[in-house]
Formats: C-alpha cells, sequence, structure tokens
C-alpha cells in the first residue's frame, strides 16, 4: 500500500468526451514530479462514455495509471459533484500530490476540493519541483500581477496541490508504444449532487479561438481610436491564426467584447506570441501578459511602458504599420506555399 | 434575501508606478482600496436587492483600518458592515481565511446568498469564494458573467469559461462569485457617503464566533510561503522609430523575420 499512498495525480479535463490540452500538459510536469519521487503518475478523467482509445492517449503522454471515473452527470463539469467523487477517491487511494489546470474548471474545483479534504492549495502555478530531502512539492506562483514570485511549500497536509498555469508548460511527445493500467470507475448514485443542473454551452461570438489557448494573440487598445478599427486587428489575427485580445480601454469603449479583455481585471494569459498594437501598457494590463513567451509591440508614443517588456517594438503610427505588415505577411506565406515548405515542420 | 459580500482591502494597482528599470511596481506610493474586482460583487447584490429586496451585509477581514473599505461598499448602498480583526487571523492563507469567514457567515447571519468578487488583484488566488462555499456546504458558480432569471429560488445564470458561456441552473442557498461583465458598479451618492459616515462597523475578534484556534491565520494554514524574488523582467528588446517610408518597409519587414527567425509563422 505504500506505493499507493505515493501516487502523483494530475486532473484531466475533457469537452464533450474530449480532452483537453491541459490533460497533456499536465502529465509533463507530474513525470517529472513522479520521476524525482520514484512514484506512479495517475491521471484522473471524469466524464460520461469517453473512450477507451482517448483514455490511452493519456498513457502515450507519460500516465502509468488512469483513472476514468463515469456517470452521466459528469459529462458536464459541475464543481459539487466532481468534488465529491475526488473527495471519495482521495480518501481511498491517498495520493501525495494532485495537480489541476489554472483553468475555470480548475480554479473552482480544486478550492472546494481542497477545504472538503483539509489540506493547502496554490494556484497558478508557472514552475514546480520536489525539495530534496523531504520530498515536499515547491510550489512557485507570479503574485501581485507578477511583479513577485513566490514559492510555497504543504509541509503537513496531504495530498498537497496546486493548479497549474496553462501553456507554462509543453506535453511530452506521445509514446503510442508505452503501456499502462486503465480503471474504469463506474460513478454510484450517491456520489452525484443534484443541486447545480448544468444547461448548455453559448459559444463565444465571431472572434471564436479561445484567448486561453492561442499560441498567438493580437490585441488592440485606445489607439485604434474607433470601433471600425478594430478591423486592422481582425485582419493581422487572420493572417497569423491567432485569437483577439484588448485591453480594457477598449473594451470600456464598447469596441469589443469583455471574454476578449486581457489584463488584471480580464484573462492573464502566456501565449507564444503576444502582439500588442496602439496599447501604452498599463500595470494592469502588463499583469495579464507578463508570461507571454515573445511580446511585439506597435505604438506611437516612444515612452509607452508597453515597450519596456517587448522583445521588439516598432514606434510610429498604427494605421500605416498594421497593413504593411499585414501586406509583408501575406507574401511570406504565398512564398513558402510556392516553396512547398509550409506546414512541414516536425 | 440576504445577501453577503466578503470584500478584500488591497493595494491600489492604480496608482502604483513601474519601475523603469526593473519593470517592478513601486509601492511606496500606493493606498489601500478595495480590490477592485469586488466592486462588481457589491454592485450585483445592489442590484438583487433593488430588484428582490432584502438587505446586504458586507464583511471583511484584515487589519482595522479595512473598515474604511467596508465604509466604502456601505456608501455604494450595502446596509451592514462588519470587520474580521485580530492577530489571531494574521497570516491566514486562503484555506485559512475562508474558513474564518464562512464561520462568521454561518454563526452571525441567517444567509440566502453569497456573492465575491473573481479574485483580488494582490493574492490572486481566487480561492476564497470557492472556499467559503465547500465550508459552507452550498453550490457554487464561478466566473458568472450574466444572471439571466431568478425564480425566488433559483437563478439561471451564465459563467464565461473558456469554451464560452456556460449557462446554469443554481439554487439558493449559493455563492456566486462575478467577472467584470456582470454589472458597471455605481458610484456612492453624497447621500450614500453621509449615511455610511454616520454608521457603524461592528468589528469582531477571535472571541465573537465560535473559532477553532487551530484553524485560524498562520497557524491554521496548510500552505507555507518559504522564498519570494522579485523577477528582473530586463526582455526590453530592439525599438525601430519610424519616421520615413523606408522606416516603415524596414520595420514591417524585419518584423516578418523576428517572426521567421522564432518560428512563430
Amino acid at each position: 500500500m505504500d506505493l499507493m499512498e505515493n501516487q502523483v495525480w494530475t486532473l484531466a479535463e475533457q469537452w464533450e468526451g474530449k480532452l483537453k490540452p491541459i490533460s497533456y500538459e499536465l502529465l509533463a510536469w507530474g513525470r517529472n514530479l513522479a520521476d524525482k519521487l520514484n512514484a506512479p503518475l495517475v491521471s484522473v478523467v471524469m466524464g460520461n462514455g469517453i473512450p477507451r482509445e482517448t483514455l490511452e492517449t493519456l498513457v502515450h503522454y507519460g500516465a502509468d495509471e488512469v483513472y476514468c471515473v463515469q456517470h452521466p452527470r459528469l459529462s458536464h463539469f459541475t464543481c459539487e459533484s466532481y468534488a465529491r467523487v475526488l473527495e471519495r477517491l482521495i480518501q481511498t487511494r491517498r495520493p501525495t500530490i494532485l495537480l489541476g489546470g489554472a483553468t475555470t474548471t480548475g480554479r473552482t474545483l480544486l478550492p472546494y476540493l481542497a477545504v472538503k479534504v483539509g489540506t493547502g492549495l496554490t494556484a497558478d502555478c508557472t514552475a514546480l519541483d520536489i525539495e530534496p530531502g523531504t520530498g515536499n512539492l515547491l510550489q512557485t506562483r507570479p503574485a501581485i500581477g507578477g511583479n513577485i514570485m513566490a514559492t510555497i511549500k504543504t509541509p503537513n497536509h496531504r495530498p498537497q496541490m496546486a493548479t497549474v498555469r496553462p501553456r507554462s508548460k509543453k506535453p511530452l511527445c506521445p509514446d503510442p508504444t508505452r503501456k499502462g493500467r486503465i480503471e474504469t470507475i463506474e460513478a454510484p448514485e450517491e456520489w452525484m449532487d443534484n443541486r447545480v443542473q448544468f444547461l448548455e454551452l453559448q459559444a463565444l461570438d465571431e472572434d471564436g479561438n479561445s484567448l486561453e489557448s492561442a499560441d498567438i494573440v493580437v490585441s488592440g487598445g485606445k489607439g485604434l481610436k474607433k470601433a471600425e478599427n478594430f478591423s486592422l486587428i481582425r485582419g493581422l489575427a487572420e493572417e497569423l491564426g491567432a485569437a483577439i485580445g484588448a485591453s480594457r480601454e477598449a473594451v470600456e469603449r464598447g469596441w469589443i467584447s469583455y471574454p476578449h479583455q486581457v489584463g488584471l481585471s480580464g484573462k492573464t494569459i502566456s501565449p507564444k506570441l503576444y502582439i500588442a498594437v496602439g496599447i501604452s501598457g498599463s500595470i494592469q494590463h502588463l499583469a495579464g501578459i507578463k508570461s507571454s513567451e515573445t511580446i511585439l509591440a506597435v505604438n506611437s508614443d516612444p515612452g509607452a511602458p508597453i515597450f519596456q517588456v517587448a522583445n521588439f517594438g516598432i514606434v510610429g503610427d498604427l494605421f500605416q504599420v498594421i497593413p504593411r505588415i499585414r501586406d509583408r505577411l501575406r507574401e511570406y506565406r504565398m512564398r513558402k506555399q510556392q516553396e512547398g515548405t509550409h506546414g512541414c515542420e516536425e | 434575501m440576504h445577501i453577503v459580500v466578503p470584500i478584500k482591502q488591497v493595494p491600489d494597482t492604480a496608482k502604483v508606478k513601474l519601475d523603469p528599470e526593473t519593470g517592478t511596481m513601486i509601492r511606496s506610493e500606493t493606498d489601500a482600496v478595495m480590490n477592485p474586482l469586488d466592486l462588481y460583487a457589491v454592485e450585483t447584490a445592489i442590484r438583487l436587492k433593488e430588484q428582490y429586496g432584502g438587505k446586504i451585509t458586507v464583511l471583511s477581514m484584515g487589519p482595522s483600518s479595512a473598515h474604511r473599505t467596508l465604509k466604502e461598499a456601505l456608501a455604494m448602498g450595502c446596509d451592514e458592515g462588519v470587520l474580521l480583526s485580530d492577530k489571531a487571523f494574521a497570516g491566514a492563507d486562503t484555506w485559512a481565511t475562508s474558513y474564518a469567514l464562512s464561520t462568521a457567515i454561518r454563526e452571525s447571519v441567517p444567509y440566502d446568498l453569497i456573492i465575491t468578487g473573481e479574485r483580488a488583484t494582490d493574492g490572486d488566488t481566487g480561492q476564497v469564494g470557492p472556499g467559503i462555499a465547500a465550508w459552507l456546504n452550498i453550490p457554487v458558480a464561478t466566473y458568472v458573467a450574466r444572471i439571466e432569471n431568478f425564480d425566488g429560488t433559483r437563478f439561471t445564470l451564465a459563467r464565461l469559461t473558456e469554451e464560452g458561456y456556460e449557462r446554469l441552473s443554481v439554487p439558493l442557498p449559493c455563492l456566486l462569485t462575478v467577472v467584470k461583465e456582470i454589472a458597471i458598479p455605481r458610484l456612492p451618492t453624497l447621500k450614500g457617503i453621509k449615511r455610511a459616515r454616520a454608521s457603524e462597523i461592528s468589528i469582531r475578534g477571535k472571541d465573537a464566533f465560535p473559532f477553532r484556534d487551530e484553524y485560524l491565520g498562520l497557524r491554521g494554514s496548510p500552505t507555507r510561503v518559504v522564498k519570494i524574488e522579485t523577477p528582473q523582467v530586463s526582455r526590453k528588446g530592439e525599438v525601430l522609430v519610424i519616421k520615413t517610408e523606408e522606416d516603415l518597409e524596414k520595420a514591417a519587414e524585419e518584423f516578418v523575420r523576428f517572426l521567421e527567425e522564432r518560428a512563430l509563422i
């Protein structure tokens, strides 16, 4: 039983039976920790009728075991039932670590669960490690708008729980020959909490592409001057296959809807590439983009704070610069297509 | 309907300046204010009260100076302020904070609904709201962007997730955490400010409620901060200034090359 008490668990997330990328990212974090602890890595999935081939991909991405808990009422996330299922599993199987995504699901479920099982939880971690000697989980997270990094431990409570910022680690390369155990658990009726009813999902508006999961985000701000000019942002985003973001000013002027807002009172994102157009870069905005891999900025004010955090900046009139960039990008793409090298990267 | 709104006093990030050398916050000029995201919770509570009647209690935990934040909420239109303030509460993590707040809620007031902001702008965890719901064993709906309907016992509401708006039916009593989209917070009226000034905030210590001492403050917190670092954001890169048509052309080409070199296109 010792082995079982030492398990590292990661929480997979699914939508309509398909696993979300965070499920695999968490396995990359979990694999690293489990190897250091010489412990088994378990991916826990809740849902309904998830096909076996889907569950096997979790093994390919690093899980030693998969626990799949099924019930019709688990097909969509509701906090109370999901928490009760995990509470029961934790009570009987006693993992040492439980990682979830710092997603709208993880950031709801895990704090609820942490109270139910009486353990600590660290939010939105961007680095995780094992402390030599004690084997404790070291959880590092940005706080105060990314201006400090705090490292946190849960020394005396188990499991040690953390939510992990999406896209903070790449999934491992899948190995289709990897073997693991898949255990399907039919959840009994008493594990279900029927108080909250899931009704339906309304997909986001025309600019669809989810900000949180996009590799590239193009954002527009006050410098666009009016709503119609957001078409410049849409055009550039389309050329790059990017999602569309916005500063608070742009949202408050009604140029674009709130789900696009990036920053302290909107979304915190960490794309590979963030392009800020006509955004000066208030501290509130920077808090939401600091962990982007690369930041590009176009602004007419050379003193704009956005240039302090940009890897590459252009000081100029965005109404000239953006169309020109778009033209050059289009030419680049056409050239690549002719060369036939497009899309053959590993 | 009795609505409880837990709020937090935080440093005022709007007044914070960014150090141009290090890119970090200069904290010396900051004032303490109500967590800006809590304003949406207060506004939502006031609108529900205006529509369905009832009473709003705002609740906070913090130093005695936090009574100013509670008065701000009273000036907007809340009815009663309660401040948990005691050395014993100091150093609480989100687990111990949600324990203290939920105990005060359970013991002091018959509540129907609890509304919180999405998270506080200093700690940035968003964990206290769902934590309170768990202690009270009531349902929680987070990231609520719209309340579509209330029939006296259940809300129909929409929460903003990565996929879109998830519509839920949630019964009272429950806890909602709201996002900015839900409502535009009102400014206090002169009458509200006068009323708030005249009202008393009740300050409660650890003996005011049947707290379990071992769950309070730093002692009751399962997590421990072991290290704080200030990251240096010195990513400042090349900046091209456009003055001529040639500059413009060069900037556009550099832009594409920059993306190509990093395999971003």
